[in-house]
């Protein structure tokens, strides 16, 4: 019984914030799509992230083989998972290459 | 070309130049990542992810035709950085310019900073326009003489010959940080610059290239206690001891050299108190400042973040004298801005040359004038569409919701691959240089 009047105060309160605060609504929307955002221990991940920009990793022979060698038996570790993670815990799969860079060329800008 | 570069919108901003190729299909390399006027506003230079910088400069005005502005043509350019590779962490590091700083000129040559993630270089820009011929030991293509022919001696000459400009580097200084380069800027006393980093920020002597001093390090004991990263700093224009830096949280806090060594301990702070009831899990990723630039009387100081730009008194430290909103109708875009990672763009701003107005890019191409004598501000494109010479820039207008009007745009429509990250203004006259993704725009103050 009490459960439930809790309920609609919260809801109250959210409906209130929807109205008051157009930030408030979009935390609502992003919340219902990815539920663990914002709970993971262990430092922002947001500013982990920030500090690995854009850094790609390289397929390195060595350490994929050791790694297949060591899992004979389970499955490798997929690239999906733990892109955050800065070097040496992270294998590099095949699918994880970038693509070939661009050679040199001069800029359009200069035409 | 009177302008003080004063009034923003008593000005009306036309179409000069835009440069770069038209196609839509854009190269990674081409993205423009930095653009800068040099301190007389005759050159302009950018930077761009292929780690190519191309210098501008101003044509001479012909005074026998006023109506003909001076024009930017190219005057040179070079590859400053090229990719490389860190073996030990088995991470690439791009070649990508993050910054291009100019020192003020002292002889005939030209010189500028410029830096990636990890290495800043200074280049010597300089001009060849005569070349010593009449050799005794070689011909004129370079060959050598047989000795044995040479019966007379004469005195090698200087002859004119056709402009050549060269872009050679002096100077290369590495290995300073490890964390991403985001700023360097140079010291008023024109011996030293700073270069910021995640982290850190160190202070270089610009004839000095194996040290670096640091002078603000803010990386934590245990990495998992990160709570907030430097994103921006400068020196201020005339107090070499001064300098400021800004935080993902929205701070600013400026350093006084002469204090300490380590300027750890900051000697102003500038924060705005949050109104804690409006917190959301966006607030701190929108206060995060992307860029903080002095005014250039010393005064005042503006930070960029995600939807506003605020002007700062460097007397007053808990609230920014004047707050400017952006682009306030993407506060209810917010969730989809998180998911394709817009909310994290990196918007820089800039002030005109009496410090009366700021501009800074938007979306869609847009970017914002900021008229602060006159409390008005106006929203413009950069777009092939209005690429007439002398086309007017007719002011845009963002429907955020509700009935649009004819000539709105509604925020849905919006493309928000089309942003405008750096912009630059001429540091006397009303010439603004306004990048989008792969080209540069060069609009100017109409003239009767």
């Amino acid at each position: 019984m009490s459960g439930e009047v809790q309920a609609s105060t919260e809801e109250q309160q959210e409906m209130q914030d929807t109205v008051v605060s157009p930030e408030k609504a979009e935390e609502v929307k992003l919340k219902a799509r990815y539920p663990h955002l914002g709970t993971r221990p262990g430092g922002s991940d947001l500013l982990r992230k920030r500090l690995q920009k854009g850094q790609q990793k390289y397929f390195d022979s060595g350490d994929y083989n050791m790694a297949k060698a060591k899992m004979k038996n389970k499955q490798l570790p997929t690239a999906a998972a733990e892109k955050t993670e800065i070097t040496g815990d992270h294998i590099p799969t095949p699918q994880d290459l970038p693509q070939r860079k661009q050679s040199l060329v001069a800029s359009k800008l200069a035409f | 070309m009177a302008g003080a570069g004063g009034g923003g919108n008593d000005v009306q901003w036309c179409f000069s130049q835009v440069k770069g190729a038209i196609d839509d299909d854009v190269a990674e390399a081409d993205i423009i990542s930095t653009v800068e006027f040099n301190h007389s506003g005759e050159l302009l230079a950018t930077g761009d992810k292929g780690g190519r910088v191309v210098i501008f400069q101003q044509e001479t005005e012909n005074k026998s035709q006023p109506q003909c502005r001076s024009e930017y043509n190219v005057y040179s350019t070079f590859q400053s950085h090229e990719p490389e590779f860190d073996y030990l962490k088995s991470l690439e590091i791009e070649e990508k310019i993050n910054k291009i700083r100019w020192l003020p000129q002292k002889n005939a040559a030209q010189f500028l900073l410029s830096t990636n993630d990890k290495t800043i270089k200074l280049w010597k820009i300089s001009e060849r326009d005569k070349r010593p011929e009449g050799y005794n030991l070689k011909e004129e293509d370079g060959r050598y003489r047989d000795a044995a022919t040479i019966t007379t001696l004469r005195v090698p000459v200087f002859r004119p010959m056709d402009l050549m400009v060269e872009a050679s580097p002096r100077r290369v200084f590495v290995n300073g940080h490890t964390y991403h380069i985001n700023s360097i800027s140079v010291n008023s006393d024109n011996e030293t610059y700073l270069s910021a980093d995640d982290l850190r920020i160190n202070l270089w002597h610009l004839e000095i290239t194996d040290r670096s001093f640091n002078v603000v390090d803010i990386k934590p004991a245990n990495m998992e206690e990160l709570t907030e990263v430097i994103t921006a700093a400068e020196f201020h224009p005339h107090q070499c001891n001064t300098f400021v830096y800004s935080s993902s949280k929205g701070t600013i806090r400026l350093c006084d050299m002469r204090a300490s060594a380590l300027c750890d301990k900051h000697s102003k702070l500038f924060e705005e108190p949050e109104d804690p009831s409006n917190r959301s899990f966006f607030s701190e990723i929108i206060s995060s400042i992307s860029d903080v630039k002095f005014s250039h009387n010393g005064r005042y100081m503006m930070t960029r973040d995600y939807l506003s730009v605020k002007i700062w008194d460097l007397n007053m430290e808990n609230r920014p004298v004047e707050t400017y909103q952006v682009h306030e109708y993407l506060r209810s875009k917010l969730c989809s801005l998180y998911e394709n990672d817009c909310i994290f763009d990196k918007f820089e701003c800039c002030w005109n040359g009496n410090d009366s107005v700021v501009m800074t890019g938007s979306y869609n191409n847009f970017f914002r004038m900021l008229d602060r004598s006159q409390r008005r501000d106006v929203t413009l494109e950069a777009s092939r569409e209005s690429c007439k010479a002398r086309q007017v820039l007719k002011p845009r207008r963002v429907c955020a919701g509700g009935k649009r009007k004819k000539d709105e745009i509604s925020v849905d429509s919006l493309d928000f691959n089309k942003k405008i990250l750096h912009t630059a203004w001429h540091p006397q006259e009303n010439i603004i240089a306004v990048a989008t993704t792969n080209n540069l725009y060069i609009f100017q103050e109409k003239v009767n």
